[in-house]
């Protein structure tokens, strides 16, 4: 408190506001503008997902698992298919794995868009949110070719994918790779990236040191960029990221300390050029035919004992810890998701901050409810 | 690493608090402890040099029926091993040791298990229900749990299958 | 033109009066100006804002969002409604001016949808709220949910204020 005593006031922002991340509720404490501690109050999705797991056998939970981060499904579908593939011991056909890596690597794409679209929007900048929701339409158009779906798409099933890639999807896709690599990033940078006010309100916010980072159990973007070189698809991989050729982006405190939320935005701006090249590298290697899916048998049951399985996903670490008793259905599911470790440090690290800061602090980290209450 | 050098560097600097340790599917290791021994392992495996299991991956609860476990799934950055430490607990009243002070970041994990479980661990700071609200009734992933028919004068089973069952057991199949 | 709008000329063509009725005028202007509050929960809440995007402008329709209920007389409930959240999307209906309508976007928020199954949904946005509109989908296209709001249009342009009938 400062040397003038001031009243303390206890606001609330509550579960309807007008930022995108969903419904997410804090409790502040404040001196003035200042916040003396942000507490916050999740559960507001919390629609037991978990539970849900128990009643149904093992594929006719997949589409469930797209509902717990809705903008980027195929991640999601993409990591309990592999966890279940590794528990029960199945293959995978080989044209099968380049399209989950494409539909994947897409898959992030798009939820980085929205990532630091709603960043923005957040910030009060309307515009650059506009276009980037243009390029996320055509990632709509590209899975409603592959898949049928725009949004929720269970796309990856246990054993392969679900869809063949129609005649006309690699030209498009490349198209648009190549849009997005060349054009979009040049004309968005151009547009917001080194605008004063955005640097202003970006630039030494919310620091995150790397030693914070990894005790509170950050993963992805946020722990590659407070300085810590650690991506699951090169350290830890899964599938066939071991044939392509990318680099992994670390906060280098571009316009203020390294961690601060600059750097968490333009982490995910950088992602999207490595993405584009994971994809223009998966097309071209891409076998003309095969399977796509591997025929599980009837009735589908797995073999009793547990598992931990972990990929990457736009926000972190999705983790999925599987306990089977040998039935049709999970015996237990969990899944550890990036969101939710997110949400544990902005306690932390809100102390002494002005609430237009923390708003700034809650987009940096890109957190989407249904991640934290599942 | 090979498992079985790091299996023996486990069971010398854990000695007595490894119940027992076997290789999970995709070859981690999962070591069942004593809940006991639980902070004096976990400040081993944290802290020790050969081992530096030091990052949390993930936390959770499990009713397996008969008896209730806590497990946690470590990470070494040093060894680039994965390991899992599993606690059994008895079914009634199970109480365990909080892991607060050595992992910070596992705070809001343990709140969850304690919400959906109703594990109690001992020591935590702020053991509050976290993701259901506060005046929630019963602890809904242990295995005998029953759907409440109405939360605050709002109805929320399934009236078609509740008339079919007579007294619902739950408004799901 | 005149005649899509219902209203009748009786003067030669070059006249510039019309005639009609005050509850038509009334009505054109308020189905053309639909302000809709931001209830965006989950999934659907992406759709709404694609349909807010560059492609389904749903700008055209004079709709924009509002994040506060005292300026929007429109409520599209996109999303799963959890018990927890119940309470407060009821105080924010009752925060909305008369007259006001409601969309339940989805289908969770139809009757609870994939999520029957759970211990903590809300089956169904109409077991707290009246709604005009029922939009099914999981999630349902832009092009559903702009024809939703040309049914609330429909509906708003049938009300009688002025001349009652019997």
């Amino acid at each position: 408190m400062s040397k003038y005593s001031s009243q303390e006031m206890v606001l609330n922002m509550g579960p309807h506001h007008p930022s995108t991340h969903g419904v997410l509720r804090f409790i502040l404490q404040t001196d003035g503008e200042m916040m003396v501690k942000a507490t916050p109050d999740v559960g507001f999705l919390h629609r037991g997902i978990e539970k849900i797991a128990e009643k149904l056998p093992w594929q006719g939970f997949m589409p469930y698992t797209d509902r717990i981060d809705y903008v980027a499904s195929v991640n999601c579908n993409l990591g309990y298919a592999v966890a279940v593939e590794k528990l029960a011991g199945i293959a995978v056909p080989e044209k099968a794995e380049y399209l989950r890596v494409i539909s994947a690597e897409l898959s992030r794409l798009g939820s980085h868009f929205i990532g630091f679209g709603a960043l923005l929007l957040d910030l009060g900048a309307v515009t650059p949110f506009v276009h980037a929701l243009r390029e996320r339409e055509t990632f709509n158009d590209l899975m409603e070719m592959l898949c049928g779906a725009r949004l929720t798409h269970n796309y990856v099933r246990i054993g392969g994918v679900s869809y063949d890639a129609p005649a006309g999807f690699k030209e498009k896709c490349l198209a648009f790779v190549d849009h997005l690599e060349y054009e979009f990033l040049s004309e968005f940078n151009q547009l917001i990236s080194s605008n004063t006010i955005l640097i202003n309100r970006l630039a030494n916010v919310g620091v995150i040191t790397a030693e914070e980072a990894e005790e509170y159990t950050l993963t992805g973007p946020n722990l590659r960029s407070s300085g810590v070189k650690f991506d699951l698809r090169k350290d830890d991989p899964y599938g066939i990221y071991g044939r392509f050729d990318f680099e992994v982006p670390v906060g280098t405190g571009k316009y203020g300390v390294i961690g601060d939320c600059y750097d968490r935005y333009w982490i995910r701006i950088e992602e999207v050029a490595q993405s584009c090249k994971i994809i223009r590298q998966a097309l071209s290697q891409m076998p003309e035919t095969g399977e796509f899916r591997t025929k599980l048998p009837k009735p589908f049951t797995v073999p009793a004992g547990e598992i931990y399985v972990r990929t990457e996903s736009p926000r972190g670490e999705l983790g999925y810890y599987l306990i089977s008793d040998g039935g049709k259905n999970p015996f237990r599911v969990k899944i550890r998701t990036g969101s939710f470790s997110s949400m544990t440090i902005i306690e932390h690290i809100s102390q002494g901050v002005m609430v237009a800061d923390l708003v700034a602090i809650i987009g940096s980290l890109d957190v989407v409810a249904p991640e934290i209450d599942r | 690493m090979d498992h079985e050098k790091i299996a023996a560097i486990l069971k010398s600097r854990l000695g007595l608090a490894v119940q027992s340790m076997d290789e999970m599917k995709n070859n981690d290791l999962m070591i069942v402890v004593d809940k006991k021994h639980l902070i004096s392992a976990a400040g081993t495996l944290k802290n020790d040099p050969a081992l530096g299991f030091s990052t949390l991956m993930n936390h959770l609860g499990v009713d397996y029926g008969d008896r209730m476990a806590v497990i946690y799934n470590l990470y070494s950055p040093t060894l680039g091993q994965k390991v899992t430490v599993k606690v059994y607990l008895e079914q009634d009243n199970p109480e365990v040791p909080s892991l607060e002070r050595a992992f910070q970041g596992i705070s809001w994990y343990e709140r969850e298990t304690y919400d959906l479980f109703g594990i109690l661990f001992t020591g935590h700071g702020n053991l509050k229900r976290l993701l259901l609200p506060e005046d929630w009734k019963g602890h809904p992933l242990r295995k005998d749990y029953v759907y409440p028919a109405a939360y605050n004068n709002i109805e929320t089973a399934r009236i078609d299958m509740m008339n079919e069952m007579g007294e619902a057991k739950g408004p799901h199949v | 033109m005149l005649e899509r709008f219902n209203m009748v000329n009786r003067f030669s063509p070059d006249a510039d009066m019309v005639l009609t009725t005050v509850d038509q005028a009334v009505n054109l202007a308020r189905a053309n100006s639909l302000w809709y509050l931001l209830m965006g929960l989950a999934c659907c809440s992406i759709e709404l804002m694609q349909t807010g995007g560059p492609r389904a402008d749903i700008d055209r329709f004079g709709s924009l969002f509002r994040a506060t209920p005292r300026q929007s007389d429109l409520m599209i409930v996109a999303g799963t409604v959890t018990l927890k959240m119940a309470p407060r999307l009821r105080l924010l209906y009752d925060q909305m001016a008369e007259p006001k309508y409601v969309i339940a976007m989805g289908s969770c928020a139809n009757c609870g949808g994939p999520f029957d199954l759970s211990y903590s949904v809300l089956r169904g946005v109409d077991k707290i709220i009246p709604v005009d509109v029922y939009l099914p989908g999981c999630p349902p296209r832009p092009e559903a949910l702009t024809e939703a709001l040309m049914k609330v249009q429909e509906k708003i342009k049938k009300e009688k204020y002025f001349l009652k009938k019997e």
